[in-house]
């Protein structure tokens, strides 16, 4: 598995796949990344749950907060962690103990452990790392276009009505990889300075 | 569904566009419009806290001037882009978000004549100093370089003369500096040159001129090449500190490789305010469209006028890089090998009477003050574009008093060169 590029093809295939997602380190402080991805993420129809031992007793938008991924009641699909990459491994070494086992740990921008990766697709887990999953979901969907972002996606059909909670259009043909390969490169070679 | 990469020409007329959601309008609409309603309370604040993709004024986003922006975005490789209302305007929100009072940047002396004023007097008062440097001399570029220097500006073609800039060579001083180094393509365009390739990692633009390219609307676009890394050591506080503006939001931290271009949204135009029109932007659109045509007929007219001019017994130099036996003709062979462009210079053996009698006799080539229009076009800097300067840095700008210089359209070459002809004979 190539993580310095992912295609388009696998990352859509996570965000249509997965309903239920954990985000670990989530914060309800309406500045941080975190509390934005959550939001988003919530309002395009995903089961969120908040994990941050931080903040039990709270609720994060109408869902409580949990202190760690073994205090969820539910089976969930997705880990996304928001947390340094040193703290990643410990949160990938929990999410294993699930039973059932989530099918994918996402890792949020910024944070890389491939240490972590491949214990996770040992056990036969998908990897995401160093991307934001509200970014990707807003570029393939080419709702982030909006903003005069490369969604890297063309489509000749008429655009979906842009309204809360809409689901990931499908049908758009993917540019991915080239064409923003020079990004792709400096975050490898930032990884490998790091 | 495999990923698969479309060729230029076909992002050139789809990429950022789709056919509209209310209306199924396949050409991009027009939206003029100042404002946009929202869903409700939450979702307003959610756009004005950066929490949700969405327009809220045109002076921040607009979905026609969006379309534009990904369009020149995905062209250029970029992660990213911002459209202004002028290449002027794109460059001081450009250099807004990377230096403070007192800081240095770096910009090679070869530049449109406008540039060269903006960095040496505008900016002056903002406390922005330019430091010069030779593009033919990469040495100069290192040894202009500072704690302070927060910059390198270079020109991928150089206005006037045509030069074409080694991008690599000063892309490994930017990077040894640990700054970004910022490319104005405006005379190659992505269809010649993708600055990103070769280590940019901001690419400017007058998209008034080839983008465009048919001398209607003015306009400027910045790209992000998502390749540099602002927060590293703390120089970039616009992008690695918490803005205020927005209760603390870190703006790398938040939008990743598209910071930059966020970061010239949110805290530029916003505050500056130079949008662009949206009936411009389509009019740009609307011109992208047929840049890769435009681009080869262009290129093709001005190396058959540059090889003709070169044979003319009244004409003393020709520099255009597409020329075998010019200074930058290996240069263009490297970074431009469809083309070396179409705006190029050149001097008369009898001197500045010559040439202000060549451009007033010229009867299909009009004289003004722009490049890449449909039309053929000529120009003697030196009492125009580049008079502010003194005769010395008019030289040391390829704008010396003899020299006329001629922005080539896409007209029938036969009549181009018949115009000429009868101009330099009269």
């Amino acid at each position: 598995m190539n993580h310095d590029a992912y295609s388009d093809t696998y990352i859509r295939e996570i965000l249509n796949g997965v309903k239920s997602i954990a985000m670990v380190g989530a914060s309800p402080v309406n500045v941080r990344p975190s509390y934005f991805a959550f939001k988003y993420l919530a309002q395009r129809g995903y089961d969120m749950i908040p994990v941050n031992p931080g903040h039990v007793g709270k609720s994060l938008l109408g869902k409580p907060f949990v202190a760690s991924l073994l205090d969820i009641d539910r089976p969930i699909d997705m880990v996304e962690i928001f947390r340094n990459s040193s703290h990643i491994m410990p949160v990938v070494d929990e999410a294993l103990k699930l039973m059932p086992l989530p099918k994918v740990i996402w890792m949020q921008l910024g944070g890389r452990d491939d240490a972590a990766a491949a214990k996770a697709e040992a056990a036969g887990l998908k990897v995401v790392m160093n991307r934001c999953p509200k970014i990707e979901y807003g570029r393939l969907s080419s709702e982030i276009s909006w903003m005069g972002v490369n969604s890297r996606t063309l489509s000749s059909k008429r655009a979906p009505m842009p309204v809360q909670g809409m689901r990931l259009s499908l049908n758009r043909m993917s540019v991915s990889g080239g064409e923003t390969n020079a990004s792709d490169r400096a975050a490898k070679n930032r990884n490998d300075l790091a | 569904m495999t990923d698969r990469l479309p060729g230029f020409s076909t992002l050139a007329v789809h990429a950022g566009a789709q056919p509209d959601p209310t209306t199924g309008a396949r050409a991009t609409p027009i939206y003029q419009t100042t404002s946009f309603v929202f869903n409700d309370a939450d979702h307003a604040a959610s756009l004005f806290g950066l929490q949700a993709f969405g327009n809220i004024y045109t002076r921040i986003t607009n979905p026609t001037t969006s379309v534009l922006e990904e369009r020149v975005a995905a062209l250029e490789g970029g992660t990213a882009a911002l459209a202004t209302a002028s290449g002027h305007a794109a460059q001081v929100v450009v250099f807004q978000m990377l230096l403070q009072p007192g800081d240095e940047f770096i910009a090679a002396r070869k530049l449109y004549g406008g540039s060269i004023n903006q960095f040496t007097h505008a900016f002056k008062s903002f406390g922005w100093n330019v430091v010069w440097a030779d593009p033919d001399d990469i040495g100069s570029f290192e040894r202009a370089v500072t704690p302070r220097t927060k910059a390198i500006f270079i020109e991928s073609i150089a206005n006037p003369g045509g030069s074409v800039t080694d991008i690599e060579a000063i892309s490994a001083v930017a990077r040894n500096a640990g700054v970004p180094l910022i490319v104005d393509n405006t005379l190659a365009t992505p269809y010649l040159i993708r600055p990103i390739d070769h280590g940019a990692d901001v690419v400017v633009h007058s998209l008034t001129k080839f983008l465009g390219g048919h001398g209607n609307s003015l306009g400027g676009i910045i790209v992000d090449a998502g390749t540099f890394d602002w927060s590293k050591d703390n120089k970039y506080p616009m992008l690695s500190e918490p803005r205020p503006e927005y209760h603390g939001i870190k703006i790398q931290e938040t939008f990743g490789n598209f910071a930059f271009a966020i970061a010239c949204r949110v805290l530029g135009l916003r505050d500056l305010g130079p949008a662009l029109s949206p009936f411009n932007a389509f009019l740009i659109l609307t011109g992208i469209e047929t840049l890769p045509l435009r681009m080869q007929k262009h290129c093709e007219n001005a190396k058959a006028i540059a090889e003709w001019l070169s044979a003319h017994p009244a004409v003393a130099s020709v520099n255009y890089a597409g020329l075998s036996g010019d200074k930058y003709n290996n240069v263009a062979r490297k970074y431009a090998p469809k083309g070396a462009g179409a705006v190029f210079t050149f001097t008369l053996k009898d001197g500045y009477d010559a040439g202000v009698n060549l451009v007033s006799n010229l009867k299909l080539f009009s004289h003004l003050a722009n490049v890449g229009d449909t039309r053929s076009l000529v120009i003697h800097p030196a009492s125009t574009t580049h008079s502010q300067l003194d005769d010395a840095a008019k030289i040391k700008s390829g704008a010396a008093p003899d020299v006329v210089r001629l922005s080539i359209g896409i007209e029938d070459k036969e009549d181009l060169i018949a115009d000429l002809e009868q101009a330099l004979s009269v």
